[in-house]
Protein backbone atom coordinates (compact mmCIF):
# COMPACT_ATOMS: atom_id res chain seq x y z
CA UNK A 1 0.00 0.00 0.00
CA UNK A 2 1.49 3.39 -1.32
CA UNK A 3 1.61 6.46 0.69
CA UNK A 4 -0.77 7.71 -2.10
CA UNK A 5 -3.08 7.04 -4.90
CA UNK A 6 -1.67 6.72 -8.35
CA UNK A 7 -3.67 9.97 -9.72
CA UNK A 8 -1.69 11.75 -6.60
CA UNK A 9 1.62 10.75 -7.81
CA UNK A 10 0.65 11.17 -11.26
CA UNK A 11 -0.09 14.89 -10.79
CA UNK A 12 2.88 15.22 -8.27
CA UNK A 13 5.36 13.95 -11.06
CA UNK A 14 3.98 15.37 -14.22
CA UNK A 15 2.47 18.73 -12.59
CA UNK A 16 0.20 19.97 -15.00
CA UNK A 17 0.09 24.02 -14.79
CA UNK A 18 2.84 24.91 -13.35
CA UNK A 19 3.80 28.41 -13.79
CA UNK A 20 3.29 31.74 -13.46
CA UNK A 21 0.78 33.70 -16.08
CA UNK A 22 3.06 37.57 -16.39
CA UNK A 23 0.22 40.33 -16.31
CA UNK A 24 -2.19 37.76 -14.70
CA UNK A 25 -6.08 39.14 -13.90
CA UNK A 26 -5.87 37.45 -10.89
CA UNK A 27 -3.59 36.19 -8.19
CA UNK A 28 -4.24 34.19 -5.17
CA UNK A 29 -1.93 32.94 -2.35
CA UNK A 30 -2.19 31.21 0.38
CA UNK A 31 -0.11 29.56 3.49
CA UNK A 32 2.92 30.66 4.61
CA UNK A 33 6.57 29.49 4.80
CA UNK A 34 6.75 28.71 8.60
CA UNK A 35 3.90 26.04 8.00
CA UNK A 36 5.37 24.37 4.71
CA UNK A 37 2.82 25.35 2.24
CA UNK A 38 2.08 28.03 0.20
CA UNK A 39 -0.03 28.09 -2.78
CA UNK A 40 0.05 30.65 -5.84
CA UNK A 41 -2.62 30.63 -8.21
CA UNK A 42 -3.02 32.87 -11.64
CA UNK A 43 -5.66 33.38 -13.59
CA UNK A 44 -6.16 34.39 -17.09
CA UNK A 45 -9.37 35.97 -17.51
CA UNK A 46 -11.92 36.59 -20.63
CA UNK A 47 -15.57 37.21 -20.49
CA UNK A 48 -16.01 35.84 -17.25
CA UNK A 49 -14.23 32.54 -18.39
CA UNK A 50 -11.01 31.38 -17.25
CA UNK A 51 -9.09 31.01 -20.43
CA UNK A 52 -5.73 29.90 -18.68
CA UNK A 53 -4.49 29.22 -15.40
CA UNK A 54 -1.20 28.06 -13.53
CA UNK A 55 -0.02 27.54 -9.90
CA UNK A 56 3.17 27.61 -7.93
CA UNK A 57 3.53 25.17 -4.79
CA UNK A 58 5.66 25.08 -2.23
CA UNK A 59 4.64 22.22 -0.03
CA UNK A 60 4.59 18.43 -0.07
CA UNK A 61 3.78 15.79 -2.66
CA UNK A 62 0.16 15.78 -2.16
CA UNK A 63 -0.10 19.89 -2.12
CA UNK A 64 1.55 20.03 -5.57
CA UNK A 65 -0.61 17.32 -6.92
CA UNK A 66 -3.82 18.87 -5.57
CA UNK A 67 -2.75 22.23 -6.97
CA UNK A 68 -2.17 20.50 -10.28
CA UNK A 69 -5.45 18.80 -9.97
CA UNK A 70 -7.14 22.05 -9.10
CA UNK A 71 -6.03 24.00 -11.88
CA UNK A 72 -7.41 21.05 -14.34
CA UNK A 73 -10.83 21.14 -13.08
CA UNK A 74 -11.31 24.92 -13.15
CA UNK A 75 -9.38 25.80 -16.51
CA UNK A 76 -11.96 26.82 -19.49
CA UNK A 77 -15.00 27.01 -16.71
CA UNK A 78 -16.38 30.13 -16.28
CA UNK A 79 -16.01 32.16 -13.00
CA UNK A 80 -19.10 30.99 -11.07
CA UNK A 81 -18.10 27.98 -11.87
CA UNK A 82 -14.61 28.11 -10.65
CA UNK A 83 -16.11 29.43 -7.82
CA UNK A 84 -18.25 26.03 -6.67
CA UNK A 85 -15.04 24.03 -6.67
CA UNK A 86 -14.48 22.40 -3.37
CA UNK A 87 -11.74 20.92 -1.37
CA UNK A 88 -13.96 17.71 -1.02
CA UNK A 89 -14.47 17.35 -5.24
CA UNK A 90 -10.38 17.88 -5.61
CA UNK A 91 -9.75 15.45 -3.10
CA UNK A 92 -12.06 12.90 -5.06
CA UNK A 93 -10.70 13.52 -8.24
CA UNK A 94 -7.21 12.55 -6.61
CA UNK A 95 -8.72 9.23 -5.98
CA UNK A 96 -8.43 10.34 -2.16
CA UNK A 97 -5.66 11.72 0.50
CA UNK A 98 -4.43 10.64 3.65
CA UNK A 99 -6.52 12.29 6.60
CA UNK A 100 -3.83 14.59 7.74
CA UNK A 101 -3.09 15.87 3.99
CA UNK A 102 -7.13 16.91 3.52
CA UNK A 103 -5.76 20.73 4.21
CA UNK A 104 -3.48 20.64 1.27
CA UNK A 105 -6.82 20.23 -1.14
CA UNK A 106 -8.25 22.52 1.43
CA UNK A 107 -5.39 25.35 0.64
CA UNK A 108 -5.92 24.54 -3.52
CA UNK A 109 -9.31 25.38 -2.94
CA UNK A 110 -8.75 28.21 -1.27
CA UNK A 111 -6.09 30.07 -3.50
CA UNK A 112 -8.53 29.80 -6.16
CA UNK A 113 -11.21 31.63 -4.66
CA UNK A 114 -8.37 34.06 -3.49
CA UNK A 115 -7.06 34.48 -7.42
CA UNK A 116 -10.90 35.36 -8.46
CA UNK A 117 -11.50 37.53 -5.71
CA UNK A 118 -8.32 39.39 -6.23
CA UNK A 119 -10.02 39.47 -10.07
CA UNK A 120 -12.99 40.62 -8.94
CA UNK A 121 -11.36 43.47 -6.45
CA UNK A 122 -9.26 44.83 -9.52
CA UNK A 123 -11.65 45.37 -11.68
CA UNK A 124 -14.44 46.70 -8.97
CA UNK A 125 -16.88 43.98 -10.25
CA UNK A 126 -19.48 43.65 -7.06
CA UNK A 127 -19.98 40.47 -5.69
CA UNK A 128 -21.52 38.16 -2.89
CA UNK A 129 -19.05 38.83 0.37
CA UNK A 130 -20.20 35.59 2.17
CA UNK A 131 -18.61 33.77 -1.42
CA UNK A 132 -14.88 34.48 0.52
CA UNK A 133 -14.67 33.74 4.15
CA UNK A 134 -12.24 35.18 5.74
CA UNK A 135 -9.34 32.38 5.34
CA UNK A 136 -5.68 32.71 5.51
CA UNK A 137 -5.42 28.99 3.97
CA UNK A 138 -2.90 27.88 6.85
CA UNK A 139 -5.39 27.85 10.18
CA UNK A 140 -5.18 23.98 10.14
CA UNK A 141 -1.83 23.62 10.33
CA UNK A 142 -0.55 26.99 11.42
CA UNK A 143 -2.02 26.44 15.25
CA UNK A 144 0.18 27.43 18.00
CA UNK A 145 2.53 29.73 15.32
CA UNK B 1 18.35 1.56 -4.72
CA UNK B 2 21.08 3.63 -2.37
CA UNK B 3 19.67 3.13 0.75
CA UNK B 4 20.74 5.61 2.67
CA UNK B 5 18.51 5.86 6.08
CA UNK B 6 20.79 3.79 8.28
CA UNK B 7 19.83 5.77 10.95
CA UNK B 8 16.36 4.75 10.13
CA UNK B 9 17.43 1.17 10.29
CA UNK B 10 20.24 -1.74 9.28
CA UNK B 11 20.21 -4.21 6.66
CA UNK B 12 20.83 -7.17 8.70
CA UNK B 13 24.24 -8.94 8.74
CA UNK B 14 24.29 -12.63 7.22
CA UNK B 15 25.47 -13.76 10.19
CA UNK B 16 23.14 -12.07 12.68
CA UNK B 17 20.43 -13.94 10.26
CA UNK B 18 22.50 -16.96 10.16
CA UNK B 19 22.73 -16.95 14.01
CA UNK B 20 18.44 -16.32 14.60
CA UNK B 21 17.45 -18.50 12.02
CA UNK B 22 19.72 -21.39 13.64
CA UNK B 23 18.11 -20.16 17.16
CA UNK B 24 14.73 -20.23 15.59
CA UNK B 25 15.38 -23.68 14.01
CA UNK B 26 17.28 -25.68 16.99
CA UNK B 27 16.94 -23.86 20.16
CA UNK B 28 13.49 -23.10 20.64
CA UNK B 29 12.82 -24.06 23.86
CA UNK B 30 11.78 -21.89 26.84
CA UNK B 31 14.85 -20.75 29.35
CA UNK B 32 12.29 -20.67 31.94
CA UNK B 33 11.44 -24.80 31.45
CA UNK B 34 13.03 -27.08 33.69
CA UNK B 35 13.93 -29.75 30.90
CA UNK B 36 17.40 -29.80 30.01
CA UNK B 37 16.15 -28.69 26.04
CA UNK B 38 14.92 -25.47 27.76
CA UNK B 39 17.67 -25.19 30.07
CA UNK B 40 19.98 -25.56 26.91
CA UNK B 41 18.07 -22.04 25.45
CA UNK B 42 18.70 -20.20 29.29
CA UNK B 43 22.73 -21.32 28.55
CA UNK B 44 22.08 -19.57 25.07
CA UNK B 45 20.69 -16.88 26.26
CA UNK B 46 23.41 -16.18 29.15
CA UNK B 47 25.76 -16.70 26.63
CA UNK B 48 24.34 -13.81 24.82
CA UNK B 49 24.27 -11.30 27.77
CA UNK B 50 28.07 -12.49 28.47
CA UNK B 51 29.31 -11.09 24.89
CA UNK B 52 26.51 -8.07 24.87
CA UNK B 53 28.10 -7.33 28.04
CA UNK B 54 31.83 -7.66 26.96
CA UNK B 55 31.29 -5.17 24.22
CA UNK B 56 29.78 -2.07 26.77
CA UNK B 57 32.68 -3.04 29.26
CA UNK B 58 29.47 -4.28 31.35
CA UNK B 59 29.00 -7.37 34.38
CA UNK B 60 26.85 -9.93 32.66
CA UNK B 61 24.29 -8.78 35.88
CA UNK B 62 24.18 -5.61 34.15
CA UNK B 63 22.29 -6.53 30.90
CA UNK B 64 18.83 -6.48 30.66
CA UNK B 65 16.68 -7.72 27.64
CA UNK B 66 13.99 -5.68 26.01
CA UNK B 67 11.99 -4.49 23.05
CA UNK B 68 14.16 -2.27 21.98
CA UNK B 69 15.32 1.28 22.51
CA UNK B 70 11.93 2.64 23.22
CA UNK B 71 11.16 0.37 26.13
CA UNK B 72 15.13 0.81 27.51
CA UNK B 73 14.57 4.33 27.56
CA UNK B 74 11.38 4.08 29.41
CA UNK B 75 12.36 1.95 32.15
CA UNK B 76 15.61 3.60 32.75
CA UNK B 77 13.87 6.86 32.88
CA UNK B 78 10.96 5.74 35.23
CA UNK B 79 13.62 3.67 37.44
CA UNK B 80 15.86 7.09 38.16
CA UNK B 81 13.13 8.65 38.58
CA UNK B 82 11.33 6.59 41.42
CA UNK B 83 14.68 6.36 43.01
CA UNK B 84 14.87 10.25 43.09
CA UNK B 85 11.10 10.57 44.20
CA UNK B 86 12.16 8.20 47.11
CA UNK B 87 14.35 10.71 48.14
CA UNK B 88 12.81 13.56 47.33
CA UNK B 89 14.39 14.73 44.46
CA UNK B 90 12.55 15.30 41.79
CA UNK B 91 14.43 17.24 39.28
CA UNK B 92 15.61 15.67 35.90
CA UNK B 93 18.13 17.05 33.43
CA UNK B 94 18.07 16.12 29.48
CA UNK B 95 18.65 17.73 26.42
CA UNK B 96 15.96 19.50 23.86
CA UNK B 97 16.74 17.32 20.88
CA UNK B 98 16.43 13.90 22.73
CA UNK B 99 14.77 11.51 20.84
CA UNK B 100 10.96 11.07 21.30
CA UNK B 101 11.31 7.89 23.82
CA UNK B 102 12.67 10.36 26.11
CA UNK B 103 11.03 13.35 25.79
CA UNK B 104 7.43 11.85 25.85
CA UNK B 105 8.98 9.71 28.93
CA UNK B 106 9.86 13.03 30.63
CA UNK B 107 6.56 14.54 29.51
CA UNK B 108 4.85 11.88 31.73
CA UNK B 109 6.83 12.97 34.37
CA UNK B 110 6.48 16.56 33.96
CA UNK B 111 2.39 15.78 34.74
CA UNK B 112 3.84 13.71 37.95
CA UNK B 113 5.41 16.77 39.51
CA UNK B 114 8.94 16.39 38.14
CA UNK B 115 10.83 19.27 37.03
CA UNK B 116 12.06 18.31 33.67
CA UNK B 117 14.94 21.08 32.80
CA UNK B 118 16.01 20.32 29.03
CA UNK B 119 19.37 21.88 27.83
CA UNK B 120 20.15 24.18 24.97
CA UNK B 121 22.11 21.86 22.38
CA UNK B 122 23.29 25.11 20.58
CA UNK B 123 23.72 25.62 16.89
CA UNK B 124 25.92 22.61 16.19
CA UNK B 125 23.96 20.42 17.88
CA UNK B 126 26.04 19.60 20.86
CA UNK B 127 25.32 20.15 24.77
CA UNK B 128 28.04 21.48 26.84
CA UNK B 129 29.72 19.21 30.03
CA UNK B 130 29.28 22.68 31.95
CA UNK B 131 26.05 23.39 30.96
CA UNK B 132 25.40 19.88 32.68
CA UNK B 133 27.70 20.63 36.10
CA UNK B 134 25.77 24.00 36.47
CA UNK B 135 22.36 22.47 35.66
CA UNK B 136 23.02 19.80 38.49
CA UNK B 137 20.99 20.51 41.80
CA UNK B 138 20.78 19.14 45.42
CA UNK B 139 17.37 17.54 44.48
CA UNK B 140 18.63 16.33 40.67
CA UNK B 141 17.80 12.21 40.44
CA UNK B 142 18.70 12.00 36.85
CA UNK B 143 20.78 13.26 33.84
CA UNK B 144 19.22 11.72 30.26
CA UNK B 145 22.02 12.48 27.61
CA UNK B 146 21.95 11.49 23.90
CA UNK B 147 25.14 9.71 22.92
CA UNK B 148 24.73 10.56 19.42
CA UNK B 149 21.72 12.29 17.84
CA UNK B 150 19.54 10.30 15.77
CA UNK B 151 18.76 13.10 12.82
CA UNK B 152 22.02 15.29 12.87
CA UNK B 153 24.58 12.29 14.06
CA UNK B 154 26.06 14.89 16.73
CA UNK B 155 28.26 13.07 19.20
CA UNK B 156 28.04 14.49 23.12
CA UNK B 157 30.68 14.35 25.85
CA UNK B 158 29.36 11.64 27.19
CA UNK B 159 32.27 10.69 28.95
CA UNK B 160 33.27 14.12 30.88
CA UNK B 161 29.17 14.34 31.88
CA UNK B 162 29.37 10.79 33.80
CA UNK B 163 32.54 12.36 35.47
CA UNK B 164 30.34 15.76 36.46
CA UNK B 165 27.59 12.81 37.17
CA UNK B 166 29.42 10.31 39.14
CA UNK B 167 31.19 13.37 41.07
CA UNK B 168 27.85 14.87 42.17
CA UNK B 169 26.30 11.36 42.90
CA UNK B 170 23.50 11.93 39.97
CA UNK B 171 22.51 8.98 37.76
CA UNK B 172 23.64 9.02 34.47
CA UNK B 173 21.47 7.68 31.28
CA UNK B 174 22.21 7.56 28.16
CA UNK B 175 20.21 6.68 24.93
CA UNK B 176 23.04 4.96 22.75
CA UNK B 177 20.79 3.74 20.15
CA UNK B 178 22.70 5.76 17.35
CA UNK B 179 26.12 5.17 18.96
CA UNK B 180 26.18 1.64 19.95
CA UNK B 181 27.91 -0.46 17.35
CA UNK B 182 29.25 2.69 15.50
CA UNK B 183 31.72 4.36 18.50
CA UNK B 184 33.76 2.95 20.80
CA UNK B 185 31.29 2.37 23.91
CA UNK B 186 32.29 1.75 27.31
CA UNK B 187 30.33 1.67 30.44
CA UNK B 188 32.89 1.79 33.15
CA UNK B 189 35.99 4.18 31.38
CA UNK B 190 32.77 6.99 30.49
CA UNK B 191 31.05 6.77 33.98
CA UNK B 192 27.56 5.66 32.33
CA UNK B 193 25.02 4.37 35.08
CA UNK B 194 22.42 3.30 32.56
CA UNK B 195 22.23 2.54 28.55
CA UNK B 196 19.77 2.12 25.86
CA UNK B 197 20.67 0.46 23.00
CA UNK B 198 18.24 -1.14 19.98
CA UNK B 199 19.63 -4.23 17.69
CA UNK B 200 18.62 -3.30 14.38
CA UNK B 201 20.71 -0.52 14.47
CA UNK B 202 23.91 -2.02 13.92
CA UNK B 203 22.77 -4.58 11.42
CA UNK B 204 20.82 -7.35 13.93
CA UNK B 205 17.25 -8.05 14.13
CA UNK B 206 14.51 -5.73 15.64
CA UNK B 207 12.33 -6.03 18.47
CA UNK B 208 15.57 -6.57 20.70
CA UNK B 209 17.20 -3.98 22.20
CA UNK B 210 18.85 -3.62 25.90
CA UNK B 211 18.85 -1.73 29.25
CA UNK B 212 22.43 -1.61 30.98
CA UNK B 213 22.06 -0.60 34.23
CA UNK B 214 24.99 -0.50 36.44
CA UNK B 215 24.96 -2.76 39.59
CA UNK B 216 23.13 -1.21 42.38
CA UNK B 217 20.49 0.53 40.49
CA UNK B 218 16.97 -0.72 41.46
CA UNK B 219 15.43 -0.92 38.52
CA UNK B 220 11.28 -0.25 37.76
CA UNK B 221 9.48 -3.28 35.96
CA UNK B 222 7.63 -1.55 32.83
CA UNK B 223 6.24 -5.13 32.13
CA UNK B 224 4.97 -6.97 34.69
CA UNK B 225 4.41 -10.70 34.71
CA UNK B 226 6.92 -13.26 35.12
CA UNK B 227 10.33 -13.34 36.82
CA UNK B 228 12.49 -13.27 33.61
CA UNK B 229 15.03 -10.92 33.59
CA UNK B 230 15.78 -10.79 37.19
CA UNK B 231 12.12 -10.05 37.64
CA UNK B 232 12.57 -6.96 36.13
CA UNK B 233 11.31 -7.48 32.69
CA UNK B 234 8.47 -10.26 32.07
CA UNK B 235 7.57 -12.31 28.83
CA UNK B 236 9.47 -14.93 27.44
CA UNK B 237 12.67 -13.89 25.88
CA UNK B 238 12.73 -12.95 22.49
CA UNK B 239 16.19 -15.64 22.34
CA UNK B 240 16.39 -15.88 18.62
CA UNK B 241 16.35 -12.19 18.16
CA UNK B 242 18.92 -11.73 20.99
CA UNK B 243 21.36 -14.02 19.47
CA UNK B 244 21.42 -12.03 16.28
CA UNK B 245 21.70 -9.05 18.22
CA UNK B 246 24.98 -10.65 20.16
CA UNK B 247 26.70 -11.24 16.63
CA UNK B 248 25.63 -8.42 15.32
CA UNK B 249 27.03 -6.24 17.98
CA UNK B 250 30.56 -8.43 18.46
CA UNK B 251 31.00 -7.86 14.33
CA UNK B 252 29.95 -4.16 14.67
CA UNK B 253 32.52 -3.43 17.43
CA UNK B 254 34.83 -5.48 15.60
CA UNK B 255 34.00 -3.28 12.43
CA UNK B 256 34.03 -0.16 14.11
CA UNK B 257 37.47 1.02 12.92
CA UNK B 258 37.55 0.31 9.21
CA UNK B 259 33.70 1.42 9.33
CA UNK B 260 34.36 4.52 10.74
CA UNK B 261 38.10 4.99 8.12
CA UNK B 262 35.88 4.16 5.02
CA UNK B 263 32.58 6.14 5.81
CA UNK B 264 34.29 9.59 7.12
CA UNK B 265 35.76 10.00 3.57
CA UNK B 266 32.59 9.23 1.85
CA UNK B 267 30.48 11.28 4.74
CA UNK B 268 32.69 14.39 3.86
CA UNK B 269 32.44 14.57 -0.55
CA UNK B 270 28.29 14.02 0.49
CA UNK B 271 28.86 17.09 2.41
CA UNK B 272 31.16 18.86 0.32
CA UNK B 273 28.96 18.04 -2.98
CA UNK B 274 25.58 19.16 -1.05
CA UNK B 275 27.58 22.00 -0.12
CA UNK B 276 27.95 23.45 -3.87
CA UNK B 277 24.00 23.68 -3.65
CA UNK B 278 23.42 27.59 -3.15
CA UNK B 279 21.24 28.79 -0.20
CA UNK B 280 21.49 25.16 2.38
CA UNK B 281 23.31 24.21 4.92
CA UNK B 282 24.55 21.27 6.80
CA UNK B 283 22.90 20.92 10.17
CA UNK B 284 24.96 20.07 13.24
CA UNK B 285 28.26 20.04 13.99
CA UNK B 286 31.17 19.70 11.14
CA UNK B 287 33.69 17.15 12.72
CA UNK B 288 31.49 15.90 15.78
CA UNK B 289 28.79 13.93 14.13
CA UNK B 290 28.65 10.15 13.04
CA UNK B 291 30.38 8.72 10.07
CA UNK B 292 27.45 8.07 8.14
CA UNK B 293 25.49 10.69 8.60
CA UNK B 294 24.61 13.88 6.42
CA UNK B 295 21.93 16.26 7.35
CA UNK B 296 21.27 19.31 5.52
CA UNK B 297 18.27 22.35 4.90
CA UNK B 298 17.85 23.61 1.60
CA UNK B 299 16.13 27.02 1.55
CA UNK B 300 12.40 27.22 -0.36
CA UNK B 301 11.71 23.49 -0.73
CA UNK B 302 9.56 21.05 1.41
CA UNK B 303 11.00 17.69 2.55
CA UNK B 304 8.36 15.16 1.41
CA UNK B 305 8.41 16.14 -2.04
CA UNK B 306 11.92 16.26 -1.75
CA UNK B 307 12.02 12.33 -0.75
CA UNK B 308 9.48 11.50 -2.79
CA UNK B 309 11.33 12.75 -5.92
CA UNK B 310 14.69 11.05 -4.53
CA UNK B 311 12.75 7.76 -3.94
CA UNK B 312 11.82 8.08 -7.91
CA UNK B 313 15.24 8.18 -8.14
CA UNK B 314 16.42 5.38 -6.13
CA UNK B 315 17.37 6.79 -3.07
CA UNK B 316 16.33 5.97 0.11
CA UNK B 317 16.46 8.67 2.52
CA UNK B 318 14.47 10.69 5.59
CA UNK B 319 13.68 14.22 6.36
CA UNK B 320 12.55 16.55 9.42
CA UNK B 321 9.92 18.27 7.66
CA UNK B 322 6.31 17.98 9.07
CA UNK B 323 4.53 16.30 6.37
CA UNK B 324 6.48 12.98 6.93
CA UNK B 325 6.38 13.23 10.80
CA UNK B 326 2.68 12.94 10.15
CA UNK B 327 2.67 16.30 13.11
CA UNK B 328 2.30 19.71 12.26
CA UNK B 329 5.66 21.12 13.38
CA UNK B 330 8.78 20.15 11.54
CA UNK B 331 11.77 18.32 13.37
CA UNK B 332 12.24 19.04 17.01
CA UNK B 333 15.88 18.37 16.35
CA UNK B 334 16.31 21.03 13.86
CA UNK B 335 14.23 23.37 15.98
CA UNK B 336 16.95 22.70 18.92
CA UNK B 337 19.08 23.60 16.90
CA UNK B 338 18.10 27.12 15.99
CA UNK B 339 16.75 26.42 12.61
CA UNK B 340 13.59 28.37 11.52
CA UNK B 341 10.74 26.62 10.76
CA UNK B 342 11.03 27.32 7.11
CA UNK B 343 13.72 25.97 6.60
CA UNK B 344 13.26 23.06 9.20
CA UNK B 345 10.98 21.59 6.64
CA UNK B 346 13.30 21.22 3.88
CA UNK B 347 15.53 19.19 5.31
CA UNK B 348 16.88 15.89 3.76
CA UNK B 349 18.68 13.12 6.16
CA UNK B 350 21.27 10.80 4.57
CA UNK B 351 22.57 8.10 6.38
CA UNK B 352 25.51 6.00 4.77
CA UNK B 353 26.55 2.42 5.60
CA UNK B 354 28.84 -0.19 5.22
CA UNK B 355 27.82 -0.84 1.68
CA UNK B 356 27.84 2.57 0.09
CA UNK B 357 30.16 3.64 -2.27
CA UNK B 358 32.14 6.82 -3.91
CA UNK B 359 29.93 6.02 -7.00
CA UNK B 360 26.50 6.23 -4.74
CA UNK B 361 27.60 9.68 -3.38
CA UNK B 362 28.00 11.22 -6.35
CA UNK B 363 24.79 10.15 -7.04
CA UNK B 364 23.26 11.17 -4.17
CA UNK B 365 24.49 14.65 -5.25
CA UNK B 366 23.71 15.08 -8.59
CA UNK B 367 20.17 13.56 -8.25
CA UNK B 368 19.19 16.03 -4.60
CA UNK B 369 20.98 19.17 -6.85
CA UNK B 370 18.58 18.01 -9.31
CA UNK B 371 15.70 17.90 -7.19
CA UNK B 372 16.29 20.97 -5.24
CA UNK B 373 16.55 23.10 -8.35
CA UNK B 374 13.15 21.35 -9.78
CA UNK B 375 11.18 21.96 -6.36
CA UNK B 376 12.47 25.17 -5.83
CA UNK B 377 11.30 26.45 -9.66
CA UNK B 378 8.28 25.76 -8.58
CA UNK B 379 8.15 27.39 -5.47
CA UNK B 380 6.42 30.44 -4.86
CA UNK B 381 8.64 30.59 -1.69
CA UNK B 382 11.73 30.25 -3.86
CA UNK B 383 10.62 32.86 -6.12
CA UNK B 384 10.09 35.74 -3.01
CA UNK B 385 14.01 34.87 -1.74
CA UNK B 386 15.19 35.24 -5.41
CA UNK B 387 13.16 38.71 -5.74
CA UNK B 388 14.22 39.39 -2.66
CA UNK B 389 10.56 39.81 -1.39
CA UNK B 390 11.62 37.19 1.99
CA UNK B 391 14.72 37.47 3.34
CA UNK B 392 17.31 34.72 2.59
CA UNK B 393 17.90 32.63 5.85
CA UNK B 394 21.70 31.04 4.48
CA UNK B 395 24.38 32.67 2.49
CA UNK B 396 24.41 31.60 -0.59
CA UNK B 397 27.47 29.57 -0.04
CA UNK B 398 29.14 28.32 3.10
CA UNK B 399 32.55 27.22 3.75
Amino acid sequence: MALYSEKVMDHFRNPRNVGVIENADGVGEVGNPVCGDIMKIYLKIENDVIDDVKFETFGCGSAIASSSMATELIKGKPLSEALKLTNKAVTEALDGLPAHKIHCSVLAEEAIKKAVKDYYDRNGIEYDKGLFPDCEGCEHCCDGH
Amino acid sequence: MIYADNAATTKMSESAIAETVKCMRECYGNPSSLYEFGQEAKVALEDARNRIAKCLGADAKEIYFTSGGSEADNQAIFSAAKLGEKKGKKHIISTAFEHHAVLHTLEKLKKQGFEIELLDVHKNGIVTPEQVKSAIRPETCLVTIMYANNEIGTIQPIAEIGEICREKGVIFHTDAVQAVGHLAVNVKEQNIDMLSLSAHKFHGPRGAGVLYAKKGIALETVINGGAQERGKRAGTENLPAIRGMAVALEEAVGNIDSYTEKLIPLRNRLIEGLSKIPYSELNGDREKRLAGNVNFCFEGIEGESLLLLLDDKGICASSGSACTSGSLDPSHVLLAIGRPHEVAHGSLRLSLGEETTEEDVDYIVKSVSEVVTYLRNMSPFWRDLVNGKRPHIFAEYTK
